[in-house]
């Protein structure tokens, strides 16, 4: 099924966890300073492993960076 | 007066708030903040690249040399873009502060009034320690305020432009009629700034560009931490007033006479 990861469309099997889909775009889950959003929602990192991405779902994967 | 800062019961050892944009790189970005004696760092969340390079992790490299992150909200044009970055920053930093930024114009980036008010509404009851980035306008200071933000971060002018402290007359009303700390955001241009901010009475600055940008940006941070205990003695020793005209500072007695 399509999803969009970020502004970019990404094929993903049905039933797949945001976990999951961390490991298949080789972000290590583990890490510290990273945080998801679904559809507009945060998905809190505890959430991660039963958290299944619908079919047209809007993920967002974010982490720190330089700033003012 | 001590030389640190307090904000929502949490003291901080430098009043000095530091932005990370625009070093040359990671290690001069280190050794600024280290000169800067801040503890307090602001980073931006962006998208994680999805190309496999990871590059290297700001939040652990920030966190390894003994810094606390400040997460803004930069780039966002509505509240609601600015609610979720903030919540996905808490989430991602473990961290209830947020630099709230909601911007209302590319050119100016001065801030969305309408917009930043909603945001901090609704950031407040989520249980953030909001910090906004706002006009120099007494009325939207005292909103924030009384929305319960946790100090009030006014401009001094525009974003990276090193224009200095364009409003003295307005940051010091709202030094006097706000009970939160107030934090110069924005303007900075070198040293003298920052000192003046302090002689203003202001409880805080935070700044990024006029040291990163510098020439010698290490030597900046350290310069601007002498400013700002400069500016603080200053405060604390009660400036003379103004007078139109001279008055002489010699005695004017027993002066030799002429003929």
């Amino acid at each position: 099924m399509k999803i969009q990861v970020n502004g970019e469309p990404h094929e993903v099997e049905e039933g797949m966890t945001i976990i999951q889909l961390l490991k298949q775009l080789d972000i290590d889950p583990e890490q510290s300073g990273i945080a998801v959003a679904k559809n507009q929602d945060v998905v809190l990192e505890k959430e991660w492993e039963e958290t299944t991405i619908d079919s047209d779902s809007e993920i967002e994967i974010i982490h720190a960076v330089q700033g003012g | 007066m001590e030389n640190t800062l307090t904000l929502a019961g949490q003291e901080y050892r430098s009043p000095l708030i530091m932005g990370s944009a625009q070093y040359p790189n990671f290690e001069v970005l280190l050794d600024a903040l280290e000169a800067s004696g801040t503890e307090l760092v602001t980073v931006a969340m962006r998208r994680v690249s999805l190309d496999g390079s990871t590059g290297e992790n700001l939040f652990q490299l920030l966190q390894e040399n003994g810094f606390k992150v400040l997460p803004n909200t930069a780039g966002c044009y509505t509240a609601k873009e600015a609610v979720l970055t903030a919540r996905l920053a808490g989430e991602a930093l473990g961290t209830s502060l947020v630099k709230l930024e909601v911007i209302g114009d590319e050119a100016t980036l001065y801030p969305d009034v309408e917009e930043l008010l909603e945001a901090a509404r609704t950031l407040i009851e989520d249980g953030f320690t909001v910090l906004p980035y706002c006009n120099d306008d007494l009325i939207t200071c005292q909103k924030l305020e009384n929305l319960g933000c946790a100090a009030v971060m006014p401009l001094g002018s525009p974003i990276g432009s090193g224009q200095g402290i364009q409003n003295a007359h307005n940051i010091r009303l709202i030094r006097e009629k706000v009970n939160v700390p107030v934090i110069i955001d924005a303007g900075v241009g070198t040293a003298s700034d920052v000192t003046i901010a302090f002689e203003l009475g202001c409880d805080g600055v935070l700044l990024n560009t006029a040291v990163a940008k510098a020439k010698d940006p290490v030597k900046m941070a350290a310069a601007v931490r002498k400013a700002c205990e400069a500016g603080q003695l200053a405060k604390q020793a009660g400036r003379i007033p103004r007078k139109p005209y001279a008055t002489a500072s010699s005695p004017t007695e027993g002066m030799i006479e002429s003929q």
